[in-house]
């Protein structure tokens, strides 16, 4: 199944690459957009039908690598 | 909790304060803070802001000289260097953030001592790191090495200032508390400098940079910490930088500054906003009166005490006269940066605030620094080294010993690390990298800007004050190899905890060690940082006074080299015989931490590095510094790997200390035929040893008709290779 991982950084940390983004859209005219967060979108193609394991090893794996839970949050879905 | 609840000693304790030191805030406010108030009190009086535990012992040191312009007490030292160049300069500890979260720990360690330097008028010319890590074996740790140096790279290429040096060690001490020592080194005009004072009543508070976020609250008392089992529960305090925002701040500090638009100006590092106002208040014997609904806030409903107590990176704040506020202003918005008036400096020494038209904060300044706690903590005088038994050192396979040295990661090959960083940015880089001291030109001049860091841990942990004396030696003979003679130390002391009377008296007894080496060398102590509490679940690290020192070159004519070239003569200067006690012989080859360590020879040390330093300036010779792992090792080190050599020890040399004994304050030096009568001359007095010549391929090292070490250099170089190889692939 495909499962889809979101990580993005804690909403207290910093994020010089959204800051960066939201500048050079107030530079093109995009004033109204006040604040930019940038993430990540992994999708994963896993063996396996039992959606709960599934979960759970994914789950491992985004404490272990796919995100840095120091300062990035992660969000799990299944289909 | 509000930020106005009244404190109470309960709120006291969870903030790091002792029954004690509560009491003696109740005392001096004669009522009871509110919760704001505690907290910039717990953030001042923490051992990070206070050194409220070294205090009375840093005064030992020597400060002042007929170059020092600016001592301890500024945001960094300043010391001349000549024809109107002074060279400002500082080392900063980031040891537990970048245990928590390496890679934005040590990156955020570069960016606090870059504002540190460029605050006061300098420009950043140089980068050197002096790193500790456990065993390579220790869970994490490989990922610690990969992050910290990653986080160093990635800050300082961004920002355009080369990494030219350091050093690199490891030991199981540091398992669960990894050192990061960054050091900058900056250069002004001696009439261009500025300090963080709040002076003249009237004049207009300006806040620049970065908005206030809520990373790094109580990043400051995280440092006076104790780590635990629960280390990671502390980590939403690590704060992330944005080091193209800092390349702006330097280039907006500098521009304000050379227009004379500035009275004072100081970073926001530990304790953000709250040390920044207090010590300006401070330094200049005046208040502030700040409205904190002005200050640039990134999230919605941030609190007067996030607000106070926030570490978010790549801010400043300056004293302005009401005139140049707006001047001041159209500067940082050209760059591109927040800049906004907060407040203004008052007669009245106390500084306050008023948060939505209220009163958030009113405090007196002196209690908070100038009147903090300060104690004379109990310690004991640090145990002998015993001399140990050894076994019979006189037939050994020296070759082998030789091998398994240059496999450990004490000596591998550094350059995997510093391969990641640029060394050159600003075209200034004369001798970079790997080599004992970095030397760079001042821009638009000849003089040479040298600098070196030195410790080596393990003689501190066996004796810490001959063990920190040497590390002060170390340095002169290091910045003796690139021709420079030391004007200024800047210490970063890592420690265990104070309460711990042994360790505070590896503390005591260490910068009694360093004041005896700083006043016999004439090298001042100019700037420094004092970090305490290195240890988790009891380990204590290894005592680990790190010595910063800077030298100059009057005027550069030769690129120093380090090593030699088919045909040289090959000389030691100094004893030809070492010593073993805290050598890393014994660490490595027999596996002994063990032996006394001598004290220093300070004129002979003087005499040979006066010498050397003006072989190298003359082009006379390349020299390496004998330190760890002795003779053998500078020869490795110094044949590049490419060219060998045949050298015969003097009869009647004991052979381990001959090639691996250490603390003999000597060089090795490699000197071409035409130059060798110009280098007798310079050597007169002193006591030097023909060995031998460089070449062939074969390091060959005979003593008494019997040949101790014969082998391939390409082969030694390969396994000083192996240690940190893993790191280019990472």
């Amino acid at each position: 199944m495909q499962v889809e991982v979101r990580v993005k950084l804690k909403q207290q940390v910093l994020d010089p690459q959204g800051e960066a983004i939201r500048r050079v859209l107030a530079g093109l005219g995009y004033s109204e957009v006040e604040q930019v967060r940038v993430g990540k979108l992994m999708l994963l193609e896993v063996a396996g039908g039992d959606a709960k394991k599934v979960r759970t090893r994914v789950e491992e794996a985004c404490r272990e690598v796919l995100a840095n839970t120091v300062i990035e949050e992660f969000e799990v879905r299944l289909p | 909790m509000r930020w106005d609840a009244p404190a109470t000693a309960e709120l006291a304790r969870e903030h790091g304060l002792s029954e004690e030191e509560y009491r003696r805030i109740l005392d001096s406010l004669g009522r009871t803070p509110n919760l704001t108030e505690l907290g910039i009190f717990a953030a001042l009086w923490s051992e990070h802001c206070s050194y409220k535990s070294s205090r009375v012992h840093l005064r030992k040191l020597p400060t002042s000289g007929p170059r020092v312009v600016q001592g301890p007490g500024e945001n960094a030292g300043v010391v001349e260097l000549g024809e109107g160049w002074v060279t400002v300069f500082k080392m900063e500890s980031h040891n537990h953030p970048s245990f928590i979260e390496p890679y934005q720990g040590a990156a955020t360690g570069v960016g606090g001592i870059l504002r540190d330097v460029f605050t006061m008028g300098a420009r950043p010319i140089m980068l050197l790191d002096s790193l500790r890590f456990g065993a390579l074996e220790a869970p994490r740790m490989t990922h610690l090495v990969d992050g910290v140096v990653r986080g160093i790279g990635d800050y300082g290429n961004c920002v355009g200032v080369p990494t030219v040096g350091g050093e690199v060690d490891f030991h199981p001490s540091y398992n669960g508390n990894v050192l990061v020592n960054a050091m900058c080194v900056g250069v002004a005009r001696a009439d261009g400098l500025f300090f963080g004072r709040a002076s003249g009543p009237g004049n207009r508070v300006v806040y620049l940079g970065s908005k206030t976020g809520r990373d790094g609250i109580h990043g400051a008392t995280m440092a006076s910490d104790v780590f635990d089992e629960t280390a990671s529960e502390k980590r939403p305090t690590v704060q992330v930088g944005d080091p193209f925002t800092e390349k702006l701040l330097i280039e907006c500090c500098l521009e304000l500054m050379d227009k004379g638009l500035v009275v004072g100006i100081q970073d926001m590092g530990a304790a953000g906003l709250t040390s920044s106002a207090f010590e300006m208040a401070a330094r200049a014997g005046c208040g502030l009166t700040l409205d904190l609904s002005l200050v640039p806030a990134r999230e919605k409903g941030m609190s007067p005490y996030e607000l106070m107590l926030s570490e978010s990176q790549e801010r400043m704040l300056l004293v302005v006269s009401p005139a140049s506020v707006q001047p001041v202003l159209d500067v940082c918005h050209r760059w591109g940066l927040d800049a906004v008036e907060v407040g203004s400096v008052t007669e009245e020494p106390e500084v306050n605030a008023t948060f939505d038209g209220r009163e958030a904060f009113r405090l007196p300044v002196a209690p908070l620094v100038d009147d903090a706690p300060r104690y004379e903590r109990p310690w004991v005088n640090p145990d002998p080294a015993a001399p140990v038994t050894l076994p019979p050192l006189h037939e050994r396979r020296w070759g082998a010993d030789l091998r398994a040295m240059l496999s450990s990661p004490a000596f591998a090959d550094t350059h995997t690390v510093w391969q990641q960083y640029d060394q050159s940015v600003g075209a200034g880089t004369v001798v970079g990298p790997g080599a004992d001291a970095a030397l760079l030109l001042l821009p638009g001049t000849s003089i040479g800007v040298a600098a070196t860091t030195d410790c080596n841990a393990l003689a501190c942990g066996l004796d810490p004050r001959n063990g920190a004396a040497q590390a002060v030696a170390e340095a002169v003979r290091n910045l003796a190899c690139v021709g420079a003679e030391p004007v200024g130390v800047t210490d970063c002391l890592n420690f265990g905890s104070p309460e711990n009377p042994i360790v505070m008296g590896q503390f005591v007894t260490a910068l009694e060690g360093m004041g005896e080496a700083c006043r016999a060398f004439e090298v001042p102590v100019v700037s420094g940082n004092v970090s305490f509490y290195n240890e988790t679940s009891g380990n204590t690290i290894l005592p680990t006074p790190t010595v910063g020192m800077v030298g100059v070159v009057p005027e550069v004519r030769h690129r120093p080299r380090a090593t030699w070239q088919d045909g040289d003569a090959i000389y030691l200067v100094g004893a030809v015989e070492g010593e073993l006690g805290g050598s890393r012989f014994l660490q490595v080859v027999l596996g002994l931490e063990a032996g006394p360590v001598p004290a220093v020879d300070y004129a002979a040390e003087s005499r040979a590095a006066a010498a050397v330093r003006a072989l190298v300036r003359h082009g006379l010779a390349s020299a390496k510094d004998l330190s760890d792992g002795g003779l053998a090792v500078a020869a490795v080190e110094m044949s590049g790997g490419a060219c060998g050599a045949e050298l015969t020890m003097p009869e009647g040399v004991a052979p381990a200390r001959a090639l691996f004994g250490e603390w003999r304050g000597g060089f090795l030096l490699a000197v071409a035929r035409e130059s060798e009568r110009a280098f007798a001359r310079t050597c007169e007095g002193l006591p030097v040893t023909l060995l031998g010549a460089a070449r062939g391929t074969r390091l060959r090292v005979s003593l008494g008709g019997k040949v101790l070490l014969d082998e391939l250099v390409g082969e030694l170089q390969r396994l000083r290779e192996k240690g940190l190889g893993w790191l280019s692939g990472a």
